[in-house]
């Protein structure tokens, strides 16, 4: 067998349906960057350790490095461009920004992505919840201190507008 | 890294699935989690022709109590063994098992069939079947057929299954009253392959004595080891610090891990001495609270 078929697959991608038909050993990863153009998910170990290109599967936080795109078929990806943008800050980002969560930045969008999937389960964590929720996330930079600090930051700011809803 | 190329298939019922592994015999590898299979197929370790992705197929997650077993679907994830309040409950050796397991996105992918049928000694729950005693249901062309887990790791990578087998389930006896268990692993970090981890359970009377004792060694050997001598040793004995220490130090000749880096041999055997012991006094305490 020397020609390998294409899978035709759909996607729903941050909200919008995308079509495409790939090669079966295609990465999720380098679909979302490559073919979506979506290059906030970083690819930084490349195997499964490190968690950069972390991203939500039916809401559910996976290395995208560690999944083939046509696994996703029919399902539905959030990535961190779904999260929030520049001009509307999803409070994750706002406390990241708040309290120095970040310093060079490579981490952030899995970090960010793996602490959304938290706070949908447990919208009031302790600090251990939050260290547990981003023990498959690696960050060279921060020591996790800022970090876990940006989570309670968001944490505390979307339960205080959830009581005022 | 890029997988060697391979044809995807996605049956949606198991006969369809047995039916293709029927056809592509040893060119197909079955799907499940994948977190086992991808990274071996990106560093080419393994490079199958076809992959056939069982994820489709219903009726393959689940957590229920059944003709005196705990039956658990093959493709039940480890993430949803976390969140199983009958797990919680009464099982605490297979709930200190799924969280030790890599990390929290792994384990919402990975399935405790695949951490089974992979046959790899560092994966975390063969120490913990062996412990229980379970059994895993294969599911072949002729139908279905159970494989006592003593009988199911062949040799590094290799289980008794055959190529035209699915492993569809796993089946653990109800534990007794004033049962209980524990997983004690080693690791150098969240996520790590265990450097030694111990699976123990145990089955206590009402003046503590041992009715049953299972222990189930990871990564410290070229296949998961049932420590056997150690169980013997206790069955009939008060679990008291005395015979703790003397199953631990037999658990230990049980051993017979490599050095590597993860340290040298005889570090490993001296964990698995004092993680056998620390396992069996958790196991104990747990079924004394047991009623």
């Amino acid at each position: 067998m020397t020609t390998k078929r294409a899978v035709d697959i759909t996607v729903k991608v941050n909200g919008k349906e995308h079509f495409a038909a790939v090669e079966p050993r295609l990465l999720l990863v380098h679909f979302i960057r490559e073919h979506l153009a979506l290059t906030g998910t970083h690819i930084g170990c490349d195997t499964t350790n490190c968690g950069a290109c972390t991203v939500l599967l039916d809401g559910r936080a996976v290395k995208s490095c560690t999944l083939f795109t046509v696994q996703a078929d029919g399902r539905e990806l959030r990535t961190i461009e779904g999260v929030g943008n520049s001009s509307a800050l999803h409070p994750l980002q706002e406390g990241f920004k708040e309290k120095h969560g970040l310093q060079c930045g490579f981490c952030t969008p899995g970090m960010i992505m793996s602490a959304c999937a938290l706070l949908e389960k447990k919208p009031h964590p302790t600090e251990e919840d939050i260290r547990w929720g981003i023990s498959g996330n690696l960050c060279r930079c921060t020591g996790y201190q800022n970090i876990v600090k940006a989570v309670q930051y968001a944490a505390e700011k979307m339960s205080a507008s959830a009581s005022q809803a | 890294m890029i997988p060697k190329a391979f044809d995807y298939c996605r049956p949606k019922t198991l006969p369809e699935a047995i039916s293709l592994l029927q056809q592509h015999g040893d060119a197909a590898k079955i799907l499940s989690g994948g977190e086992s299979l991808i990274p071996m197929m990106k560093m080419r370790l393994a490079q199958p022709e076809y992959l056939i992705d069982i994820n489709q197929i219903s009726g393959l997650e689940y957590i229920k109590e059944e003709d005196g077993y705990l039956k658990i679907g093959a493709l039940t994830r480890e993430a949803d063994l976390e969140a199983s309040d009958l797990i919680r409950s009464k099982y605490p050796l297979i709930l200190d098992t799924a969280f030790s397991i890599a990390d929290p996105q792994v384990r919402n992918l990975a399935t405790v069939g695949g951490n089974l049928a992979h046959g790899d000694p560092a994966n975390d729950h063969p120490a913990t079947m062996l412990a229980l005693n379970a059994e895993v249901v294969a599911t072949g062309p002729n139908g279905e057929r159970s494989i006592p887990i003593k009988e199911f790791f062949v040799s590094l990578f290799t289980t008794a299954l055959q190529p035209n087998e699915i492993l569809t389930e796993i089946r653990i006896p109800a534990p007794p009253a004033k049962s209980g268990g524990a997983y004690f692993k080693l690791e150098r970090k969240v996520g790590d392959f265990a450097t030694v981890g111990v699976a123990a359970q145990v089955a206590v009377d009402a003046k503590g004595v041992c009715q049953q004792a299972g222990i189930g060694l990871t990564n410290a050997g070229g296949t998961p080891i049932k420590a056997e001598k150690a169980e013997e040793f206790l069955r009939g004995k008060p679990l008291d610090d005395g015979n703790i220490s003397q199953a631990a130090s037999l658990a230990a000749d049980d051993a017979h891990p490599s050095s590597d880096l993860r340290g040298p041999a005889e570090y490993k055997i001296s964990m698995v001495r004092e993680l056998t012991k620390r396992a069996l006094t958790k196991a104990v305490n747990r079924a004394s609270q047991e009623r």
